[in-house]
């Protein structure tokens, strides 16, 4: 386990050599935007909003799945990452139908908050206004692919800290989207074993109890901290 | 990336209409059409979406009477669940109904309609409206104003916000009555009670100054719709529904408005996107009906509180049978404050507003329901079909403009028919004024608009007998 030296805007640095620029930018009170990151589970960069500046490197790397090196120089607020981060919401937005005003998630919903916090104003691409099914047929959850950002918090929580493997990924690009079991109804599923823990992550409206009306999804992910804490470092801490 | 901008149709359909008027060879007019021009489709994008969100979106129809939306649209689900909400419940989306309608209502008198007959129909255009009334009698305009945010306080105590609150739910609703709401009620309604009775000193000069108006503003026979209790007692959330006609004899009585298709109908016209529903034993368009205040009125045997009571008494000594004249809808209104008042008041006293018991549940019961309540401008009817997953498959609402949509045209006809004799191709801006108030008489969604304070984006075209278009004025 060595130590590693790094420059986050412009502040010293250490961290273990296995930490991401994220878990090192955190430890050291350095605010990076993120969203499809969940403290639990691992990381798979998919929404690319926590994206830095790294002195040496063209493009911008993920501060989630980048790891930290010895000297390394790490900028993370620049007016290029502000308008990069944006875009990324933007693009976001328009892909699938988010209409805040009647969703379950309004006020409690991260990527309205990056919205907010990042100053997105207005959406400059044209929306795509893709047709996508609810799926409710389960009998707790619902599933709208209309607000879905393809994070796959959902997966990562389904699959390492439930383990029943449900949830997945499939298709490509733009129209891949989150399935139960083989492509089948959730409802219909063998492997769910109906613990939540995948609403309970999901960030935006997707993932909802059944019956919820606007704004009445509120989260409590401290129960998938508690859970992996208490698996990983035998501590039952509420 | 640059993209152009194109609005067209301006929408919000509670601010733009046209109307027609046909004129026969003598250069009389001949006929009349109310023309609503915008498309909304909620009907459409609403299907395939979870009906439990539908007390979010259907609010989104209108600014003013969202609150009519949220409730018909929470009922339907309770339909769809088939569930008895807690009494609790009931009462508290009663008590913000009431609300609406004392702050829907006074919006109608004192911002959109009082300009007119309190400051003089030949008043300049500039100075007719709420900014006028202000000029001309700053406490009467502050008191309007206030009542209208005393009706908005209370949707705001309960739902959290004063306009869009999602706060109804199939199965109930999602919060009590504070202690400190209903102590700010408590406290408001005296003011309340006050400014009601000067509106109705107001209007009993008015009626007596405006004879002819009364005659001529959409008076004619037509049937009635409205929810009442199993006694005929005024309702306005729950009950069932009655029509009479033109003598005021009941035609229909109780019934259950989980099967309104079983007698209304509705008629689609080219000219307009407003359906026109009618009452289907008599057929289109015999079967017209007006729905809202007056026809609240003329359908109910009495109001159930002492003072709105006195009221309706006198009210219908304005009729032989029904009370016809749509000018009168300004009077069933503030009859209708006062009951809401009234019935404020009484809600005030009941412990029950504090329960904590709010909200049946239970999974899809029904895969169809239909959700009734009045909205301050008529009976308001959300119809949903879901499947068993229960997702909309098909959504049918019927507003209160809609229904009164033949009737309006009528009125349209009746005034102008009265002002526009001979081949005159001119139409001066009183006139315009005048087609416009027998619109708002109605207080549909399209005045209501805030945007149109005192006047309203109006189109008047005048069509000769050969469909030749021989004047079009327009304002706003």
């Amino acid at each position: 386990m060595a130590a590693r030296t790094l420059t986050i805007d412009g502040k010293q640095v250490s961290a273990d050599e296995s930490a991401t620029i994220l878990e090192a930018a955190t430890d050291a009170g350095i605010n990076i935007p993120t969203l499809c990151h969940l403290d639990g589970v691992y990381d798979v960069g998919a929404c690319r909003i926590c994206l830095v500046e790294v002195a040496g490197v063209a493009k911008l790397l993920p501060a989630c799945t980048t790891r930290v090196s010895e000297g390394m120089e790490v900028k993370t607020d620049s007016e290029r990452l502000r308008k990069y981060r944006r875009m990324t919401l933007e693009l976001l937005f328009a892909e699938r139908n988010h209409v805040c005003a009647v969703c379950v998630a309004n006020g409690h919903c991260e990527l309205q908050a990056l919205a907010y916090t990042l100053g997105m104003d207005h959406v400059r691409y044209e929306y795509c206004f893709p047709r996508w099914e609810v799926d409710n047929t389960h009998p707790l959850f619902g599933m709208d692919h209309n607000r879905c950002i393809l994070c796959a918090r959902c997966v990562r929580v389904c699959w390492h800290i439930e383990g029943a493997g449900t949830k997945n990924v499939s298709g490509r690009g733009a129209r891949s989207q989150i399935i139960s079991d083989l492509n089948q109804p959730w409802g219909t599923s063998d492997t769910c074993t109906k613990c939540g823990k995948c609403v309970m992550a999901c960030p935006t409206g997707a993932l909802f109890d059944k019956g919820a009306t606007v704004s009445e999804m509120e989260r409590d992910r401290t129960k998938l901290e508690f859970i992996v804490t208490a698996r990983e470092k035998k501590q039952w801490i509420a | 990336m640059s993209k152009r901008i194109v609005i067209d149709p301006v929408t919000r359909i509670e601010g733009h209409a046209k109307i027609s008027l046909f004129l026969d060879d003598a250069g009389n007019v001949s006929d009349a059409e109310f023309h609503v021009v915008e498309f909304r489709g909620f009907e459409k994008f609403c299907e395939g979406r979870p009906y439990s969100e539908m007390p979010g979106i259907t609010p989104r129809i209108c600014g003013i009477c969202p609150v009519s939306h949220l409730l018909a649209s929470a009922r339907a689900g309770d339909a769809i669940m088939a569930v008895n909400i807690p009494p609790a419940a009931d009462k508290l989306r009663r008590l913000m109904n009431l609300g609406q309608i004392v702050q829907s209502h006074a919006l109608s008198f004192f911002h959109l309609s009082a300009p007119d007959f309190l400051l003089g129909w030949d008043t300049p255009q500039p100075r007719r409206n709420v900014f006028g009334l202000i000029a001309a009698n700053k406490d009467l305009a502050r008191a309007g104003i206030r009542l209208r945010q005393f009706g908005q306080e209370i949707i705001e105590i309960l739902g959290g916000r004063k306009i869009h609150p999602a706060w109804a739910v199939p199965g109930g609703v999602r919060s009590p009555l504070s202690d400190e709401g209903r102590a700010r009620i408590r406290a408001w309604l005296p003011e309340a009670f006050t400014t009601t009775q000067t509106a109705f000193d107001l209007f009993r000069k008015v009626m007596d100054s405006h004879k002819r108006e009364i005659q001529i503003y959409g008076n004619f026979p037509s049937l009635f719709m409205g929810l009442v209790e199993p006694d005929g007692t005024w309702e306005h959330h729950g009950g069932k529904l009655r029509f009479t006609d033109a003598s005021g004899s009941i035609i229909a009585d109780q019934l259950d408005p989980q099967k309104y298709f079983d007698y209304i109908a509705e008629a689609v016209q080219n000219s307009s996107y407003l359906k026109s529903p009618y009452y289907s034993p008599l057929g289109f368009p015999d079967g017209m009906y007006r729905v809202g205040p007056l026809a609240r009125l003329n359908v109910a045997e009495q109001m159930g509180t002492p003072k709105a009571d006195a009221e309706l008494k006198k009210f219908k000594k304005l009729g032989r049978g029904a009370v016809t004249s749509s000018f009168l809808y300004h009077y069933a209104r503030l009859i209708e404050i006062l009951a809401s008042l009234e019935r404020i008041e009484l809600y005030m006293e009941d412990p029950d507003l504090s329960s904590e018991d709010l909200r049946a549940d239970a999974g899809i019961n029904s895969l169809r329901g239909v959700g009734v309540s009045e909205a301050p401008r008529g009976t308001l009817f959300h119809d949903y079909t879901v499947d068993r997953d229960g997702l909309l498959r098909k959504v049918n609402l019927i507003v209160a403009t809609g229904q009164n949509n033949l009737a309006m045209n009528q009125t349209v006809a009746q005034i102008a028919r009265h002002y526009i004799k001979g081949a005159s191709d001119d139409i001066p801006e009183p006139l315009l004024n005048r087609i416009e108030h027998g619109i708002r008489c109605y207080d549909p969604c399209l005045s209501c608009s805030t945007h149109a304070v005192g006047q309203m984006p109006l189109q008047v075209r005048l069509i000769g007998p050969d469909g030749a278009l021989l004047r079009e004025v327009s304002r706003g």
